[in-house]
């Protein structure tokens, strides 16, 4: 059991429940260490209120004050099947770019919202970012059933309104589950309240995710991390990507074109190891000692595309708007270009998916935008869907990363 | 590829990131377990020979077989150690039976650090902090900017996406790294295993007692415990629910204590 964990995050709306959920999922797989429910049952005394499970993941002082998340935390918690580390991802506006970078290292999602609250802006919000993060198991748990008594026709109502945004963004929720995080209902144990319900629990629909299978059908790439010194000669390091990287294999490396064979591929204390399979950290000898940090090795045939223009997915993070035409750098895998936005051909509400612009001349915080991106010399891509990690990037300003984004095309196009 | 192999490989990917970005980089190494395991991480990432200095922060209370430890590691594994100690208040008396705990550390551990870091211009720091520790810990990034007065804006840390790390700050920030952040006290025993891994005496039971964290002697108190080998660790930490850091005197005064210090940059 202990070598599964699934990362996962759990979005919504402020108040509808997230830290709650997680308190109660603690609980109630009998993963809070001992003294912990004593330790949040005196801190809830301390600031007059009842037992507030939220509390187990609201560590800091702020937090239990004004009684929100603030930023992702993450932790763990054990079913029969694996454990779950769970990311917890603010809900307010403000806090967006921290849900974003929680969301951005799950491989599932939970989104909750509130049978008594129904839909907000910020449900539909995240659950668009889960769509541009590409996660694409999702989970809805319809929570605090316990406030509109345990009503099917509350639940069918919220529900049905939440699946029709989500099926314009084109997300397919797994499962969905009427719960009550503060009380129990269908988390562990299933609910006496809603009858009317016969499907799994939390617990249960969380055991039926599978941890996505690593890429090693695709085509290798190998993006050169650095370059080290080791007994005279050059060992470059970088992590494969997709497919299975071998001994002897030729590779083309881009933008440069140089084509170089694999003479040895090692990992400390494993010299000389015939293969390498993606997610593996290696260190690999070739026939010449020139290739570089930022390069990325590919087979001859079935290379990535190159481009100094693409269209992309991006989401602004800053609070300072991001103008058309302004100078930045983009960071896609080890790569880093100064690049241009060079068209914010559509500006996007990302809780209404309201247009709000076409060929806009900026892009304000929580924005959407369909982008051209131009760089200044030629940048390795992939589409988001075939190689996430070469298909998704980040844009910085100065020291600052100032949006995420996802190649839409990796080229110029129409 | 199974767990330990995964999270083996995502530490090492940000330590070389870590290396790749940062002139004078080191990795602060307080001899328990999670730094031993992150310097021998550093080993591998670098296939043998650590490039940088490893840092010892040195209260002078720390057990006498956490020293020994160190200097048996230090020539076993060829490392370039720094002792950090802030002599300046140590010769003021400066301890744990003068004043508050809280004061102690400060001087102690988190002087003695911004000290080391101004003598040697550190610019990254790796630190072998882990989410499951404690809930306040759970907030960290892997790649944290503190400021000159070590303060981490925890309200409002930069976006942290993919693999993408913040990795330029102002002059007066210094980044902490922190490629262990995604394991478990139980990963770290199981890791610790496979690799085999030299432990601290310490963490072994005798009388029926072992520390499962180790800190300053003055502070820290044994657990209840049988477990004497690493397969009986393991098998503790699989059916046990006790807290961690249960025996960490500073956790206890005040709830926010710890919260405090991490605000003030101790580790
Ligand atoms: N009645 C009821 N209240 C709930 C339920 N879940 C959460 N709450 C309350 O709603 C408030 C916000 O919950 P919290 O978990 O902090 O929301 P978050 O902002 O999404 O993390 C708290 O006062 C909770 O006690 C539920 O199932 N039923």
């Amino acid at each position: 059991m202990e070598d599964e964990a699934l990362k996962l995050v759990l979005v919504g709306s402020v108040d509808h429940g997230k830290s709650t959920l997680i308190g109660r999922l603690f609980h109630d797989t009998d993963s809070l260490p001992e003294g912990k429910l004593e330790e949040i049952r005196a801190a809830s005394e301390a600031e007059g209120k009842e037992l507030e499970f939220g509390f187990v993941m609201d560590h800091l002082r702020e937090e239990r004050q004004r009684g929100m998340t603030i930023d992702t935390a993450q932790t763990f918690f054990s079913t029969e099947r694996r454990q779950y580390v769970i990311i917890d991802a603010p809900g307010h506006k403000e806090f967006l770019k921290n849900m974003i970078s929680g969301a951005s290292q799950a491989e599932a999602a939970l989104l909750i919202c509130s049978a008594h609250e129904g839909v907000e802006e910020q449900t539909r919000r995240h659950a668009y970012v889960l769509k541009l993060l590409g996660l694409s198991q999702t989970i809805v748990a319809y929570n605090k059933m316990d406030l509109v008594h345990y009503d099917r026709r509350r639940f069918e109502e919220v529900r049905s309104e939440l699946l029709r945004f989500l099926d314009r963004i084109g997300i397919s929720p797994a499962l969905e589950i009427p719960i009550s995080a503060k009380l129990g209902d269908n988390v562990a144990g299933r609910s006496a309240n809603m009858p009317w319900y016969g499907g799994p629990t939390i617990l249960e629909a969380l055991d039926r995710f599978e941890k996505g299978p690593a890429p090693l059908e695709k085509p290798v790439r190998f993006p050169i991390q650095d370059v080290y010194e080791l007994d005279g000669g050059q060992l470059a390091v970088g992590r494969v990507e997709s497919g299975v990287l071998r001994r002897g294999a030729e590779l083309t490396f881009l933008p440069t074109g140089r084509m170089r064979t694999v003479l040895n591929i090692r990992k400390f204390g494993e010299e000389d190891l015939a293969e390498a399979p993606a997610g593996e950290c290696i260190g690999v000898i070739f026939d010449r000692d020139d290739v570089q940090r930022g390069e990325v090795g590919c087979p001859p045939g079935e290379t990535a595309r190159q481009a100094v223009s693409f269209q992309a997915s991006i989401f602004w993070m800053a609070r300072a708007p991001l103008q058309a035409g302004e100078e930045l750098s983009v960071r896609c895998s080890t790569q880093e270009r100064v690049c241009r936005v060079s068209a914010i051909r559509e500006r996007v509400d990302s809780s209404t998916l309201e247009h709000l612009e076409h060929n806009a001349a900026a892009l304000q915080e929580t924005e959407v935008g369909e982008v051209t991106i131009s760089t200044d010399s030629p940048i390795v891509l992939e589409s988001f869907t075939d190689v996430p990690e070469l298909g998704r990037f980040v844009l910085v300003r100065g020291c600052d990363v100032v949006a995420g984004g996802i190649v839409t095309a990796p080229e110029a196009g129409a | 590829m199974d767990r330990l192999t995964e999270l083996e490989n995502r530490s090492i990917y940000i330590i070389r990131e870590a290396y790749h970005q940062f002139g004078r980089l080191a990795a602060l190494w307080s001899v328990g377990k999670d730094s031993t395991a992150l310097v021998w991480l550093c080993k591998k990432a670098f296939f043998g020979d650590v490039p940088f200095p490893v840092v010892h922060i040195d209260t002078s209370y720390k057990f006498p077989e956490m020293y020994s430890f160190r200097d048996e590691m230090v020539a076993r594994w060829g490392l370039d150690l720094i002792v950090a100690r802030n002599e300046e208040a140590l010769a003021r008396g400066v301890g744990p039976h003068e004043g508050s705990k809280l004061n102690c550390c400060t001087e102690l551990k988190t002087n003695a650090l911004k000290q080391c870091i101004a003598e040697y211009g550190f610019e990254g720091l790796l630190l072998a902090i882990r989410r499951d520790e404690h809930g306040i810990r759970a907030k960290e990034r892997y790649f944290s900017p503190r400021d000159r007065q070590f303060r981490w804006n925890y309200e409002d840390q930069p976006p942290e996406l993919w693999d993408q790390y913040t990795s330029e700050v102002d002059e007066e920030f210094h980044l902490r790294v922190h490629p262990l952040l995604e394991w478990r006290e139980l990963d770290v025993w199981l890791y610790v295993r496979r690799e085999n891994l030299p432990v601290n005496p310490l963490y072994f039971a005798r009388d029926g007692k072992r520390y499962r964290s180790l800190g300053c002697k003055t502070c820290c108190s044994p657990v209840q415990s049988n477990a004497s080998t690493v397969d009986e660790i393991i098998e503790e930490i699989r059916t046990g629910r006790t807290a961690e850091r249960a025996g960490r005197a500073q956790d206890k005064e005040d709830a926010y204590t710890m919260q405090k210090l991490r605000a003030l940059g101790y580790m």
